[in-house]
């Protein structure tokens, strides 16, 4: 432990909880941060507000540890995070929470197993894990979603999930990255009141959030206002308000930001001014209406997702569609666009019934998705100019275009950008500008500000509205803010899949008689809730917000009073605990995947039987034809020697030069023989005669072992030739050659193929199976706990690597007992060193798939890398066919560092050679160095932080 | 059906793939060095083999035998004991080792026509068979010309001369180099285009692409296309730059016919590619697969061992395979110099399966595509 953090836990009110001191950041030659300083004192709360691509998220990532430190000094808890033996102490302290709709999650995991896998890693105990996990449950109103896998839950609800996950151990400090984008508003309410009630029990507990929510940042002790990477204010509201002269939050962010950033920025003191700009109400009745739906239903198997929703939405019209997370409205908007077939009901779009052949009907529209669907690998213009020439924008007209997009969304400086780069608000708004590319009639916009800043947000609503207004446009739009719904000219309500109510947002006001859309919204929600409630018996853990709250405290366990001192476990032990958690998330995730499982141990018996049963090295049956120019009995004679050996086949006799050439160059001849005119007469004579042989050497190999038979046959020819002759003196002198096929005495090929097979098999399914493990994680995002939790990198690769050497052992024993009972090939040898030889081969395989995982940077990359360099060197380079002895060059070198080669001497000597660990020794060595040296390279590849 | 989109949606795979220098960096390893290494360390079938000999014999005809075996098919042959050949076997250290029992020239002059013993280690699988048949011609020859010139009888006159035909000194690594680039042509073309297509739907832009007005046909012709020009490029660069420059590898036939092969080829792969990409559900899946699928493809298709030598079950099975018309032609264009006269039966076999690879990986396509929304 250092002196600084010794003295910290001394004097505990002394130091703040976190300390950034002139931090800088870049990425390339983009500055992300530029000396940005910031204090968290104990118990402190922190906002960070700014315009997308401010740096907030780079702030938080530096401060969580999660990315490596650049310029600048960053305290937390007590210590610099730039020293590791620090970080790793204190990360079980730190709650991080990644800005994405659910990134840092396992897709395939349910809710609760999610959950459990962020309480392993973080050490808790059974009961601990099991109290927390069901009161963060039934407070985020997870809890009947909890045997969910979590890849199937809507957006919002990823976005809770991920918060219960950085809940789950009991932080110091908070880091919340926009936890609440996308979540609905009563969750919302319920979420910020659970951060209350775990304050009120953890007083010293501070928390930095960055959000794009004005209301909620308003109340916060302080606001941290960033731009361009720079602090641009900070100070508590009430000082923001003071020093902007507005009354309001949102105002004031605007005002903050320098003249002319956003385009008429200075007039944009009231948000959102659709309704002060129309006044004169449009009656949207005698307008056509563009999306209709009839008992829309959508069933998942027992699930009803979206339960007869009907919709009127006349042309021009904005209509918005509010609901809490999951309650069907992006299912919704999916079967509208076609993307989704319906259970039941009707849907039409534009007049005609909704289609997903209809290409037609498809040109008119634009959605846009929730998740960011847009191609990574393309610029922003690049995805721009793409699909205005797939919605066939005339090409002339595609310049212009992009560029009057570009100036509107505020992407004029990122256009030429690729969009992993750009933070997720500019992504968003690079999403909207491509579904405005086209100049659609119809707008279907599945939460399309989620992310994205006040001013930005703001901006785009204006454009809304000149669309609906100028252009006529039909949209339709989904979203959580309340603000945005009381811009839109009618609203619905859904919850759990039904549609409650619909109406125009003063009548939805009035009907409540609340004063603000809010509370007519959590009115109605609490309204219906508690129905539901009174019709099924329910735990009483998830009643309604008031009562969950409520819960809450009896639910949660008491803290400790002193914050935990870091656990004394020096950095290098290996912890039993997090390995096995890893080892089991790993698991589930193949046992999700039963397929993945069935592929590895059913395709490797069948590949088995296909390559032990179809590849011999041995010739048979090569076609070969003669050209007799003799014809005489003696000729013949020499060609019934050839026929006689199963090694040859006679093709029909070849007539002249041409066909000999012809037949040979089509490959349907593999060998030629000429038998020159004269030839009987001079073997009688004893005169010297020639037979020519042609054999096709375009497949040397073949070429090879079909002469040697050859040269065989020609001289037991010979022999029996000069028996039959000298058949007068006596007995003529003959030796027999007796060749004993040791190892396999029926030269079977099985017998030789089956324990080659298997080193094959068993190292390019281990590998492939962990060739993916790291980097799948890396593109999908879950990396980022690696970087946050305590789990160290060996802990984290070991973890990963146990799973598939245990289904890569019960390969090799399903191998063993079908090389056994099917093709009778048992071994012969010691059973014990097999079993030794094929775990330490496995280790091998498996971490030979994980190195390509960590340094490769994509999935793509890393499946392709592994199969050219598993299948090329263990085929060729291994002593399969050519042993290694008699390599030359580079294969040589490689043959005698790769693993197959001693594991191929390990399966032949225990299932052909009948040996045991004594004559195996030296095969042994190599393959015991190979898993800890590929392991250890693995880690040291493998990144500790994002750099 | 537009080809302007099939047009603009293959260049937008084309970006893609430029935005992966690791993965590019990866396909040019792939086809220059992996082609090098594979074929430039391939030994001759017979070269340095290991030969032990146990002569208990001890006579002129013993040591004649003995200085028969010669560089460079064999490694000077090791005199051992006859306690000592068991272990040496075992250890893998002899392929063959000879035994010459004691008495052997006595007992052939006497016409008692005694014993050689050959024994093969038959896991050694590529030398075993063409080395055993070898060895004995060379016993048989130098036994029968001792015999002769005791008898003072003028050995047999009748030689066989044997010429091989478009690979006269049997390089193996002419045809080693073709094999690797033919597997690496297959490997790359079912990667590019079931693992991209794999990627697109786990980040949800398949999904997208179905809210435009553009077709499955549309979206899998530009797959097709770009991924079979990419790897088009790289066998072109493979074939001209490394294994006929730097490998001096003497091609015998027309370059465009081959590369017309290669284009049939690569259509019906990349179809496969796009199919394998539909039957796996994840990445992870999809490498299995991969794996699966690649190993037969290359053991079975008649490159890396003879197609006349498999069961008739499996050469059957194996003429659905793209590769084994693949290979076929490409041994007949390469070495043979066949032009297309000769070798339109596997084109013809190609763009049949070709065709019907694609049909099926469309159907496949249109119904997992459709079924990606939910």
């Amino acid at each position: 432990m250092t002196p600084a953090s010794a003295s910290a836990f001394a004097a505990p009110s002394a130091a703040p909880l976190a300390r950034l001191s002139g931090v800088g950041l870049r990425y390339g030659r983009t500055v992300a941060l530029r000396q940005v300083s910031l204090e968290v004192p104990e118990g402190g709360t922190l906002a960070l507000i700014g315009p997308d691509g401010a740096g907030k998220s780079s702030l938080l990532a530096l401060a969580a540890g999660a990315r490596r430190r650049q310029e600048g000094r960053i305290e937390v808890l007590g210590g610099d995070l730039a020293d590791p033996r620090h970080r790793r102490g204190v990360c079980h302290r730190i709650a991080y929470m990644p800005q994405g709709l659910g990134r840092n999650l396992y897709a395939s995991l349910t809710v609760a197993e999610n959950l459990e896998v962020f309480a392993r890693l973080f050490g808790q105990g059974r009961t601990e894990r099991r109290e927390r996990i069901a009161a963060l449950l039934a407070a985020t109103g997870l809890a009947p979603f909890a045997d969910r896998a979590a890849g199937k839950l809507s957006g919002g609800m990823k976005q809770k999930l991920g918060l219960c996950c950085a809940l789950v151990h009991q932080p110091d400090l908070l880091l919340l990255d926009e936890p609440t984008t996308g979540v609905d508003p009563l969750s919302r309410r319920a979420f910020w009141r659970m951060i209350q009630q775990i304050r009120a029990h953890r007083p010293h507990m501070g928390m930095v959030v960055a959000t794009a929510y004005m209301e909620e940042a308003a109340g916060f002790e302080r606001l941290l206002a960033l731009r361009a990477g720079r602090v641009l204010a900070e100070g508590a509201p009430a000082e923001l308000l003071e020093r902007t002269g507005t009354t309001h939050l949102e105002e004031a962010f605007i005002a903050l930001l320098p003249e002319g950033r956003v385009d008429g920025a200075a007039s944009l003191r009231e948000p959102l001014p659709l309704r002060r700009e129309e006044p004169a109400p449009v009656h949207f009745e005698q307008e056509p209406i563009v999306i209709e739906a009839r008992d829309l239903s959508r069933r998942f198997g027992a699930f009803t997702a979206v339960d007869r929703v009907s919709l009127h939405i006349h042309r021009g019209e904005i209509f918005g569609f509010l609901g809490s997370n999951g309650c069907g409205k992006t299912t919704t908007m999916k079967m509208l666009t076609g993307l989704l077939p319906a259970s039941e009901g009707e849907a039409a779009l534009l007049g005609q019934p909704v289609d997903a052949e209809d290409l037609r009907l498809r040109r008119r529209v634009a959605y846009m998705s929730q998740g960011f669907s847009l191609y990574m690998e393309l610029t922003v213009r690049q995805n721009l100019v793409l699909h205005a020439r797939l919605f066939r924008v005339p090409d002339g007209a595609i310049p212009r275009r992009v560029k009057r997009i570009v100036e509107r969304f505020g992407l004029t400086e990122q256009i030429d950008a690729l969009p992993a780069s750009l933070p997720l608000g500019q992504r968003q708004r690079l999403s909207l500008a491509v579904a405005l590319i086209h100049a659609p009639e119809l707008l279907i916009l599945d939460e399309p500000t989620s992310g994205v800043d006040p001013a930005a947000r703001q901006a785009f609503w204006r454009e809304l509205v000149d669309l609906s207004r100028r252009e006529r446009v039909t949209i339709f739009l989904s979203t959580h803010f309340i603000h945005e719904a009381e811009q839109c000219d009618r609203l619905s309500l859904m919850h759990a899949g039904r549609v409650l109510l619909t109406g125009t947002p003063g009548e939805l006001k009035s009907r409540w008689r609340t004063a603000s859309l809010e509370d007519a919204f959590i009115r109605a929600l609490e309204e219906v809730q508690d129905t539901d409630r009174s019709e099924e018996p329910v735990p009483p853990a998830s009643g309604p917000a008031a009562q969950l709250t409520a819960s809450l405290p009896a639910s949660l366990p008491a803290p400790p009073p002193q914050p935990s001192p870091p656990p004394a476990t020096p950095r290098w032990r290996l912890s039993p605990e997090r390995i096995g958690c890893i080892a089991r998330r790993e698991a589930l995730e193949v046992a999700r995947e039963p397929l993945r499982a069935v592929l590895a141990l059913v395709g490797s018996l069948l590949l088995m039987v296909v390559m032990g049963y179809g590849i011999s090295f041995d010739v048979e049956n090569l076609a070969f034809a003669v050209l007799d120019r003799d014809h005489t009995s003696l000729s013949r004679d020499y060609a019934a020697n050839l026929l006689g050996s199963r090694y040859f086949h006679q093709a029909p006799p070849i007539r002249d030069d041409a066909d000999m050439d012809r037949r040979l160059r089509s490959g349907s001849l593999a060998l030629a023989i000429e038998i020159p005119p004269g030839f009987g007469r001079d073997v009688q004579r004893g005169d010297p005669t020639e037979i020519g042989a042609w054999i096709d050497g375009a497949m040397p190999q073949r070429a090879e072992t079909a002469r040697s038979y050859l040269l065989g046959l020609h001289a037991d020819w010979l022999a029996r030739r000069a028996r039959e002759e000298s058949a007068e003196p006596g007995q003529p002198p003959v030796v027999r050659i007796e060749t004993r096929f040791r190892y396999n005495p029926d030269v079977r090929s099985m017998v030789a193929m089956v324990p080659a097979v298997i080193p094959l098999l068993m190292m390019m399914i281990p590998a492939m199976l962990t060739a993916v493990a790291v980097v799948r994680e890396k593109e999908l995002g879950s990396i980022v706990n690696l970087w946050v939790t305590p789990v160290t990198r060996l802990e984290f690769l070991l973890g990963k690597q146990l799973p598939y050497v245990a289904l890569g052992l019960v390969n090799f024993l399903l191998l063993v007992v079908m090389a056994t009972l099917v093709f009778q090939v048992p071994i012969k040898g010691s059973v014990a060193a097999a079993v030794l030889g094929a775990l330490l081969y496995v280790l091998g395989a498996t971490a030979f798939g994980l190195l390509f995982s960590t340094f490769l940077p994509s999935q793509l990359a890393a499946i392709f890398g592994t199969a050219v360099l598993s299948i090329l060197p263990a085929v060729q380079f291994s002593g399969f066919a050519d042993p290694v002895s008699s390599l030359q060059g580079l294969g040589a070198w490689i043959g005698r560092v790769y693993p197959t080669t001693y594991f191929l001497l390990i399966c032949r000597g225990t299932f052909s050679k009948a040996l045991g660990f004594a004559e195996l020794r030296e095969a042994f060595l190599p393959l015991l160095l190979a898993w800890p040296l590929l392991l250890g390279l693995s880690t040291v590849l493998l990144p500790e932080q994002e750099s | 059906m537009r080809p302007a989109n099939v047009w603009h949606l293959g260049l937008k795979e084309l970006w893609s793939l430029a935005r992966e220098p690791v993965l590019l960096a990866l396909i040019v390893f792939a086809f220059t060095l992996a082609v090098v290494s594979a074929s430039t360390s391939l030994p001759d079938t017979l070269h340095n083999t290991p030969i032990a000999i146990v002569d208990e014999d001890r006579s002129q005809l013993s040591s004649r035998l003995l200085d028969a075996f010669t560089p460079p098919q064999f490694l000077p042959p090791r005199r051992i004991s006859a306690g000592e050949m068991d272990a040496r076997m075992d250890a893998g250290l002899d392929t063959f080792a000879l035994d010459i029992p004691p008495d052997f020239e006595r007992d052939l002059l006497a016409g008692r026509s005694p014993t050689i013993q050959l024994n093969v280690d038959a896991t050694r699988m590529s030398q075993a068979f063409s080395g055993s048949a070898y060895i004995q011609s060379i016993l048989l020859q130098e036994v029968e010309t001792f015999t002769a010139q005791r008898a003072d009888r003028r050995p047999a006159e009748v030689r066989l001369v044997d010429r091989v035909r478009f690979n006269p000194a049997l390089e193996r690594s002419w045809f080693g180099s073709v094999v690797e680039l033919i597997n690496n042509v297959t490997m790359l073309s079912l990667v590019l285009t079931g693992a991209a297509l794999i990627r697109e739907r786990e980040r949800g832009t398949i999904e997208h692409l179905l809210a435009m007005p553009v077709t499955p046909l549309e979206i899998m012709l530009s797959k097709v296309w770009s991924m079979g020009l990419v790897v088009l490029a790289a066998t072109a660069l493979s074939l001209l730059v490394v294994i006929r420059g730097l490998l001096a590898v003497p091609i015998s036939g027309s370059l465009p016919l081959f590369f017309a092969g290669v284009m049939l080829n690569l259509f019906a792969t990349s179809s496969l590619g796009i199919f394998l990409g539909t039957l796996a559900r994840s990445m992870p899946q999809f490498g299995l697969l991969l794996m699966l699928v690649l190993l037969p493809l290359e053991m079975l298709s008649g490159g890396t061992t003879p197609r006349e030598s498999m069961p008739p079950w499996v050469q059957i099975g194996m003429l659905a395979a793209p590769n084994t018309h693949f290979v076929l032609l490409s041994q007949g264009i390469l070495f043979r110099g066949a032009g297309l006269g000769v070798v339109w039966p596997p084109f013809l076999a190609l763009a049949l399966i070709g065709l019907v690879f694609f049909a099926v990986a469309l159907h496949r396509f249109r119904r997992a595509i459709t079924a990606m929304g939910e």
